[in-house]
């Protein structure tokens, strides 16, 4: 989903309408959608093939509109496991080779190689798609006098914003995102994800009412290894939005789960928050619901975060699922305008918008809930699993 | 009974097959389909499997059964019939119904009987056997919605914010609401014996379908909430 600004909802129409031929690409052009969400991790560390999490897209099919679908995986590169993995797309040769200059001055480039694909029709006009495992230059990490995911951040910017026709749609270690323009159960057989096998899983069907230009608007959306997959509609945007730009984040698709992604990299990263009290921040409960909390290190620390960090809280309908190295977390606006369902089964930990979902993943899956309106609900792999 | 294979049929498929069947039917290997048994009358549908959201929306008189879990909107503008769910239900059970019994043995999720309405002789039920998320009854303008709380498991009966926007109609809450908090315009009491004559025959109902003796529903304190009539939201936003 996207929010816009650059847009009427009158150009918005008639770029519908077909009568607005040029075409806009992502972050040009308003896109409200519904979407579908799923997540499976194994607290074992288990890795799993691609297979399941496209199961549990198919009976969700129908909150999707084929114009975005994505997947998150953790643990599908153990041969580069101690290598940043940048997903890219480009326009075109050229961008490629400019963009791989701009790279090679920052990092070495250990192994550079087309993402593979599978030709189906369902899944056309895809651009060109890379993936380069890389370790920062040091001299070039100690230059600009940051330590090194900060490093790997800025080189992420940079290139979203400043190479037109580049994008960088994944960027941690030893986990990736596949994303396209496609129903999400035929984005998965496009980027054959039967042959990975990972720790961790999640899933995002989109549902836009106008056609991104651009895969990059598809989820999830990453920074570093955490990534973002996203059902709703956050009516906050431009005040998350203008928080975060603050800090050197560049917004450029106009996609509320982009500034989620950059807003969670600022609490966890920069400011040393917990999950739990990320959460607290971006889904903060009401202030009634503060004052009549009977712990009162519990009630201080809810006003210190809402106080600290009001530009921060979304309001509007979300379901997330936020995944990292080795956990994940799930959390609802705290209206709870968005469902959403958890089930389990031995190791296994199940998360989608709907119960059939999680059914299709696991028919026999257990202890099946749905967490209150900004209640986190964090999964982590048992230490030294993943 | 007919029996349908749900398997791999999309939801306009799915209910054609059950519209086009005369009499009662069982629909096996339900998973994720919408809007089974929408707007239909005269027969009795029994869902195997995972039901997908509005399960029962716009029903005009059927009967819907199932044992397992049901997702989002159940009974979703309902006008007559009956919903039964053994298992637990998704947020916004109930959405504006309008007519007809919903019952639920387990949990329901947020906002359940939201804009649930009346007319005359026409007044929708929804009872639940468990207990309910926040924003219970939002905007309820008519009807009867009943939580027993009787596998509540410790937890309290009902989440945040109920009967927000209540301007009809009527909550019973099978607890005495110590620490439940309601909005200035709802006006709560303990359920008088009037009161709970209104909720007789679907307690009778539901103890009847669910195993549960009438006598042990009845047996515990109810809390009856119903909007104040002396303090309308004709000035909520602005003095005029």
């Amino acid at each position: 989903m996207a929010v816009g600004e650059s847009c009427t909802p009158m150009n918005a129409f008639l770029f519908w309408k077909g009568l607005v031929t040029e075409m806009l690409k992502e972050g040009q052009v308003r896109i409200p959608s519904g979407c579908a969400i799923a997540a499976v991790i194994s607290r074992d560390g288990k890795r799993m093939s691609g297979e399941r999490i496209i199961e549990a897209m198919k009976p969700m099919h129908d909150r999707s509109n084929g114009l975005g679908g994505g997947f998150a995986a953790y643990g599908i590169y153990p041969a580069y496991r101690d290598f940043y993995a940048f997903h890219f797309f480009f326009d075109g040769r050229a961008t490629r080779k400019e963009c791989e200059a701009f790279l090679k001055e920052r990092f070495e480039v250990v192994h550079a190689e087309l993402i593979p694909t599978r030709k189906i029709p369902s899944v056309t006009d895809e651009p060109v798609i890379w993936r380069y495992f890389v370790s920062p230059l040091r001299s070039a990490v100690e230059s600009e006098q940051v330590d090194e995911r900060e490093f790997v951040v800025r080189t992420v910017m940079k290139i979203n914003s400043a190479i037109n026709g580049a994008y960088v749609f994944s960027s941690g270690k030893n986990m990736g995102t596949f994303k396209a323009v496609g129903f999400p159960e035929d984005v998965g057989a496009f980027y054959r994800l039967e042959e990975y096998e990972g720790y961790c899983w999640t899933a995002h069907g989109r549902y836009p009412t106008n056609t991104p230009g651009w895969w990059g608007g598809a989820h999830p959306f990453t920074l570093l290894d955490a990534s973002v997959v996203h059902n709703g509609e956050i009516s906050s945007y431009d005040a998350n939005r203008r928080f975060i730009e603050m800090f050197g984040y560049q917004c450029t698709l106009q996609t509320d789960t982009e500034a989620i992604t950059y807003m969670m990299d600022y609490l966890l990263r920069r400011q040393g928050l917990t999950l739990g009290e990320a959460a607290s921040v971006i889904a903060a409960p009401f202030w009634e619901t503060i004052e009549r909390k009977t712990d009162s290190d519990d009630r201080r620390k809810h006003l210190w975060l809402r106080t600290v960090f009001p530009s921060l809280l979304v309001t509007g309908p979300f379901s997330i699922v936020f995944a990292f190295d080795g956990g994940l977390m799930a959390l609802n606006d705290r209206l709870k305008l968005r469902s959403m369902v958890i089930g389990e089964k031995g190791d296994r930990v199940y998360i989608a918008s709907e119960e059939a979902a999680i059914r299709a993943m696991e028919p026999d899956a257990e202890n099946i809930w749905s967490p209150a309106g900004g209640e986190p609900v964090i999964i982590r792999v048992k230490e030294g699993a993943y | 009974m007919i029996k349908i294979d749900a398997g791999g049929s999309d939801f306009r498929e799915l209910n054609e097959k059950i519209r086009a069947a005369e009499g009662d039917c069982e629909v096996v290997g339900c998973l994720g389909q919408r809007f089974i048994g929408a707007g239909m009358a005269g027969k009795t549908i029994r869902v195997r499997g995972i039901s997908g959201n509005a399960l029962g929306a716009y029903l005009n008189g059927a009967t819907i059964l199932t044992d397992g879990n049901a997702q989002d909107a159940v009974g979703d503008t309902m006008n007559a019939g009956k919903i039964v769910i053994r298992g637990d239900v998704g947020d916004a059970a109930g959405y504006a119904m309008r007519g007809g019994a919903i019952f639920v043995k387990g949990n329901a999720g947020y906002r359940a009987g939201i804009h649930m309405k009346e007319y005359r002789e026409k007044i929708p039920v929804l009872v639940i056997g468990g207990r309910t998320g926040s924003f219970l009854g939002e905007y309820q303008a008519g009807g009867r919605m009943i939580v027993l709380g009787l596998h509540a498991d410790g937890k309290p009966v009902v989440g945040n914010f109920p009967c927000m926007g209540m301007h009809g109609g009527k909550l019973y809450l099978r607890s005495d609401c110590k620490g439940v908090v309601f909005p200035e315009r709802v006006h709560t009491r303990p359920a008088t014996a009037e009161d709970l004559n209104e909720i007789q025959a679907p307690l009778e109902e539901f103890a009847e379908r669910f195993g549960y003796r009438f006598s042990d529903l009845i047996g515990a304190p109810f809390t009856v909430a119903v909007p104040d009539s002396k303090n309308p939201y004709k000035q909520m936003y602005v003095a005029n």
